[in-house]
């Protein structure tokens, strides 16, 4: 899930295949504007038929009474029935359009917009009555602002979007007529018209191609700043999304308490009572028969033995010592030494991330590559962590045969959530076939390492 | 033989000075940090030293750098790591040197004395002492080499058995067969494993770790 939005700031790039493809994109954004258009259509038309039906009661005398009670009567009846029967629909179709507006200008624009609307107010596994499901959508503010938006770019928008494609094909018509067409007699061009509108024409195309990246950014900046989350608004995705993993961190917190109990109860707290027992047998029989008693006495070593070592395996399943020892490059260089994957590690940390943040940093590497072994079949894993940005970032990526789904292994489902906790972010790319390649952010500070006094 | 300890709890380093001095070793000095312990090295010049991994400020890998300041102080000396769990890392670290006179041992370790006490003896002679934890962890990263895989059953807890740093006869004991047949099964595995023979037990060991990659 992300939250906020922040346009991504890096420059177009600069190549007539960009140019071009840009331009495109433009006159694509112009046909989803007539798409906003017909639904605002409908909306307007619903609001002026019952206006004017309000107005020919009140206003054209000119009629007879009755005649003028029943066009008012239709006409109110119109604009109301638009209204009741099409107008959530349409409001809805709305989002769709916004929504894909919103994905486009990432895909395209570079600008990432985040989704603002309000949830609806039931789990959204029933249909809403009508006023309820009004209601959810003309008090979200996002609904206004997408009207808005579908207003404004109607008028102006389009403009800035398909401007760089219009320059361009006038460009390469300018330069095309009179260096192909010999059908037209040279008459049309009288004096030296014929290169110089050539040139200006090439000039046009090549303006035309190298502004539109830059216009389409443009676009895109000006569909944020009606389409992104408004501040409100964007303060209540913030408070859903800390409400939601708060709950979640806290379930899986109470869950791994279970666990840890479970395991020092079944494991090393039997061990000890098992230990004590027969440590008190051999203490009765130590003078009778001490054969006995010295066997006795081994066995409760032994017992000790294996709960040190369960005792052990659950430390580490919790903090794994190297961890704490080490920190994060050095517990996953421990980690990849006890795995048969072959493994390239790059650590690149001056300094540690704050200890959830290495803990759950490491589970989630530690899950990633169990996952490796088990399902890619990878001949070799490469990790990468460092911290750029005030983020952590960690790569997994393996040469596998790809095709992960995190929507069906429970795995990654974890790792998204474990780091969602702190903000953190997962994304994952497998095509069938490979590579895997996994990425995730945490946002945290360095603390400079600690220094030894021996 | 003279020993130093650095152990933090007082329990513990009460039980080691008391054990190894059943067994005969004298304690030359037991301490509670790493700081002490390189200047009880420097001034009683022991045969080895006894390192806890965690120690005072930190509690973290204290005992590990001590140890290897106490080898960088004084070159050649033996030290014997103890800790609550191991590490091939730390293991590697320790091993870096590739001189021997190393152990690395599981604190549950000291429960069986007679062991303990030769596994003491053996780093103080310059051998190596891996816990068999190590071990076990580095044959299960190698299950994919394919040499490793042409080794019978016999010869893989041969093989265990020496990168744990023992002889010839303390293998033989341990899995009650003839020193000749020890013998046999380690030419076998030297030959199948493109190793270097040597009569020399220390040089021994440390080729077969090189070869596990510690």
């Amino acid at each position: 899930m992300v939250t906020g939005s922040q346009p991504v700031r890096s420059r177009p790039r600069l190549t007539p295949a960009a140019g071009l493809a840009a331009a495109f994109h433009g006159v694509a954004f112009a046909g989803l504007m007539l798409a906003g258009l017909g639904l605002l259509l409908v909306i307007l038309a619903s609001v002026f038929l019952t206006a004017l039906g309000f107005g020919v009661l009140a206003l054209a005398g000119g009629l007879p009474g009755d005649q003028r009670m029943l066009l008012a009567l239709l006409l109110v009846g119109a604009g109301l029935g638009i209204g009741r029967f099409f107008v959530p629909a349409t409001l809805v179709a709305l989002r769709g359009l916004a929504n894909l507006t919103r994905r486009l200008a990432g895909e395209w624009c570079g600008v990432t917009i985040a989704e603002p609307y309000r949830p609806p107010p039931a789990d959204g596994t029933q249909k809403l009555p009508y006023t309820e499901r009004l209601r959810w959508l003309l008090g979200d503010v996002a609904t206004w602002r997408d009207l808005l938006w579908v207003t404004v770019n109607a008028l102006v928008g389009w403009i800035l979007a398909v401007a760089s494609a219009a320059l361009a094909v006038t460009g390469l018509v300018a330069f095309l007529v009179p260096v192909v067409s010999r059908a037209v007699p040279p008459a049309a061009f009288p004096g030296n018209t014929k290169p110089a509108l050539a040139v200006l024409g090439f000039a046009m195309l090549a303006a035309g191609l190298a502004a539109a990246p830059w216009l389409l950014r443009g676009y895109g900046l000006l569909a944020s700043s009606m389409l992104a989350p408004a501040g409100k608004a964007e303060l209540a995705l913030r408070v859903r999304h800390l409400a939601q993993t708060r709950t979640e961190t806290l379930e899986g917190g109470a869950a791994e308490i279970r666990r840890i109990e479970r395991d020092l109860h079944d494991g090393a707290q039997a061990r000890l009572v098992a230990m004590g027992m027969t440590l008190d047998a051999a203490g009765q029989i130590i003078d009778s028969n001490p054969e006995a008693a010295r066997a006795l006495l081994w066995e409760a070593r032994d017992a000790s033995v294996k709960a040190l070592a369960e005792l052990r395996a659950l430390v580490r399943g919790i903090h794994p010592p190297v961890l704490a020892d080490r920190g994060l490059g050095d517990a996953i260089a421990a980690l990849t030494l006890d795995t048969p994957l072959r493994i390239h590690l790059a650590s690149e940390l001056y300094g540690r991330p704050p200890a959830w943040v290495e803990s759950a940093a490491y589970f989630a590497i530690s899950e990633l590559l169990a996952n490796v072994s088990k399902h890619a079949q990878a001949r070799e894993t490469w990790i990468d962590i460092r911290h750029t940005d005030r983020m952590l970032r960690i790569g997994v990526t393996d040469n596998g045969h790809g095709g992960a789904d995190p929507a069906r292994g429970t795995g990654l489902r974890g790792i998204e959530r474990r780091l969602a906790a702190f903000d953190g972010v997962v994304a994952i790319s497998s095509p069938p076939g490979g590579p895997t390649a996994v990425t995730m952010e945490i946002p945290c500070e360095l603390s400079l390492p600690k220094t030894s006094s021996s | 033989m003279r020993v130093v300890i650095a152990e933090d709890l007082f329990l513990l380093r009460d039980g080691l000075t008391r054990m190894l001095q059943a067994h005969g070793l004298e304690i030359a000095a037991a301490v509670d940090n790493g700081a002490d312990l390189l200047a009880a090295v420097a001034k009683d010049q022991p045969d080895v030293a006894i390192v806890d991994v965690r120690l005072p400020p930190t509690f973290t890998d204290e005992g590990i750098r001590a140890a290897l300041a106490a080898r960088r102080a004084a070159p050649g000396l033996p030290v014997l790591v103890l800790s609550q769990y191991v590490e091939q890392l730390y293991a590697r670290e320790l091993l870096a040197s590739g001189t021997g006179g190393i152990g690395y041992l599981l604190k549950d370790r000291v429960f069986d004395s007679a062991q303990f006490v030769d596994a003491v003896r053996r780093v103080a002679a310059g051998g190596t002492a891996m816990d068999p934890e190590v071990i076990a962890r580095l044959l299960a990263r190698n299950t994919g080499n394919a040499s490793i895989g042409a080794l019978s059953p016999r010869e893989r807890e041969v093989l265990a058995l020496m990168a744990e740093g023992r002889s010839n006869v303390a293998i033989a004991q341990r899995l009650v067969i003839t020193e000749r047949a020890v013998a046999k099964h380690t030419a076998s595995i030297f030959l199948k494993l493109d190793l270097q023979p040597s009569d020399d037990d220390n040089r021994r060991v440390l080729a077969v770790l090189a070869y596990l990659e510690v």
